[in-house]
């Protein structure tokens, strides 16, 4: 079953892929249109010294993602490819900047997220990276393109959680500095709360009873679910917003208005819908309407809160 | 660094949790290493046998895999403990399989002389070894064994792995908090030397005050 699961992926990996290659070949033909704000997204139209203009000349981009996020980013262990979500975006950015350019994707885990952009290891980060202020102090944020819920995950006989309030006072799980942890805090103070490195050890310490729901983005859990075999469930009740962002330099604002303008190029061209079916749907998530792209002019001020919980 | 002067009660926290971790594992090794040891040199032959398995076994294995082991894998067959309960008993059983071979180290540099005057004088094996060659063995191993502490220290960090909110812990979620990691770590840094560096000063003291004057 996952196993066909997996090939399925893979076959429509390579299918949008090709496809994806194909329009590439398509447009290079006929683009020369151009936008309401007079730039062309003809190729070879960058400006002299721009990010896309070295990235063109150089052929290659670093971008990171996470290796291992089902239906995001996931390391493939027998083919070495790294496939989701994420990484398709990555590829149909990079497309327009132009289609012969090479991507070499790093591992970026969430800790070495802005370490990673501000020393230049990577061009660009597309890591299921939550869009917030505190981050907009050290990185540029392009984006979002898409919106994750914070959801809830039981076990599929639990009736007794139905909202994020019957978390307080239970034993939760969440992975530590994300910000389900922030969420679940505000949401359910009185929740006790255990922190893993990874969602795995939470399904694991779930399925042990030491805790009774884990907690994140439903993205990711409905990853969990797909693999626990009717074990676990998603209680659908979301309690909040998580806009995922493309991570650049801070102050790069030509890059980052060219990655906005051509994430609105997909979500009109159907590529996004089409990169979304073929990762996140294949593990049971409806293709949702693209959000609206956040084109902030001024970095936000930094929030005051420091302490770690 | 100010965001690490800003998060400093967070590092006190952090140390805290890693200096009570260190201290009552380290003690849950020194009993564990010690017996061991004592079944390692002594006369029967099964005892000789489960010490070295015993010390083989543990020091061979890497500490990240043994506290998963404990942690998620003794829940399947029914065994629960809390993850500080946890932590202190890998951390102080794998320590006790090195303080095990220091400690049996400096028994075998306690001349034989000594043990065969004892046994002359009517003690039995157990008398010998508390009475007569502990004590001096574990004098002259009180500089290795300041060494493993030291490690102990630093070990304690994978503890984070099973959620123990020690000082690595709470770098990491502070890290990903603050989105600095490198202050932040550098913090980190810092703080496990201020809890390093006393530590062999401290032992060094220790070996000082109860070396044997010859």
């Amino acid at each position: 079953m996952i196993k066909h699961t997996r090939r399925t992926v893979i076959a429509l990996a390579v299918g949008v892929a090709l496809m994806a290659a194909a329009c590439g070949s398509d447009d290079s033909s006929t683009t020369t249109t151009t936008e309401a704000d007079g730039t062309t997204t003809t190729q070879a139209a960058f400006e002299e010294g721009s990010t896309m203009a070295r990235i063109k000349e150089a052929g290659t981009i670093k971008i990171g993602v996470k290796f291992d996020q089902p239906g995001f980013g996931l390391k493939n262990p027998t083919t070495g490819e790294v496939e989701g979500f994420d990484v398709e975006i990555a590829k149909l950015i990079v497309e327009a900047i132009g289609p012969d350019v090479e991507i070499e994707f790093v591992e970026s885990v969430s800790k070495n997220r802005e370490p990673f952009l501000q020393d230049g290891t990577v061009d660009m980060v597309v890591a299921t990276y939550t869009i917030n202020d505190t981050r907009k102090q050290v990185i540029d944020f392009a984006g979002p393109y898409f919106v994750a819920q914070q959801d809830i995950m039981v076990k599929a006989d639990d009736t007794s959680i139905k909202s994020v309030d019957d978390l307080n006072g239970a034993k939760v799980c969440t992975v530590k500095g994300s910000t389900s942890e922030k969420n679940l805090l505000a949401k359910a103070p009185q929740a006790e709360v255990t922190l893993f490195d990874t969602y795995s050890q939470c399904a694991e310490a779930m399925t042990d009873g030491r805790v009774v729901a884990v907690t994140t983005d439903n993205t990711i859990l409905a990853g969990l679910v797909d693999a626990s075999d009717g074990a676990f469930k998603l209680i659908e009740a979301p309690f909040s917003d998580e806009p995922y962002g493309i991570g650049v330099k801070k102050d790069d604002d030509a890059f980052r208005s060219f990655i906005n303008d051509r994430l609105e190029e997909i979500f009109e061209s159907g590529d996004w819908a089409s990169a979304f079916e073929s990762t996140l749907g294949a593990i049971g998530l409806k293709t949702p309407e693209p959000p609206t792209i956040d084109r902030y002019t001024e970095t936000p001020p930094a929030p005051t809160t420091t302490a770690a919980n | 660094m100010d965001v690490v002067v800003d998060n400093l009660d967070v590092f006190t926290l952090g140390m805290r949790t890693t200096v009570s971790l260190t201290l009552l594992s380290f003690a849950v090794a020194f009993v564990i290493g010690t017996v061991v040891a004592a079944c390692r040199v002594s006369p029967i032959p099964p005892l000789r046998f489960a010490g070295a398995l015993y010390v083989e076994a543990v020091r061979n294995t890497p500490l990240t895999v043994l506290f998963v082991l404990f942690f998620f894998g003794l829940t399947k067959v029914g065994i629960k403990y809390p993850p500080f309960t946890t932590a202190i008993i890998v951390l102080g059983g794998y320590t006790g399989a090195f303080v095990a071979e220091t400690v049996r180290a400096g028994i075998n540099a306690v001349s034989q002389g000594q043990a065969e005057a004892a046994r002359s004088l009517g003690l039995t094996f157990g008398q010998v070894l508390r009475i007569v060659v502990l004590p001096q063995a574990l004098r002259t191993v009180v500089a290795p064994l300041g060494g493993l502490f030291i490690a102990l220290i630093k070990n304690s960090s994978i503890a984070s792995l099973i959620a123990v909110e020690e000082l690595v812990f709470l770098t990491d979620d502070l890290a990903n908090d603050t989105a600095r990691a490198i202050p932040i770590y550098l913090g980190a840094a810092v703080a496990y030397l201020l809890l390093t560096i006393p530590s062999g000063f401290g032992f060094g003291l220790l070996e000082r005050r109860v070396a044997i004057k010859r």
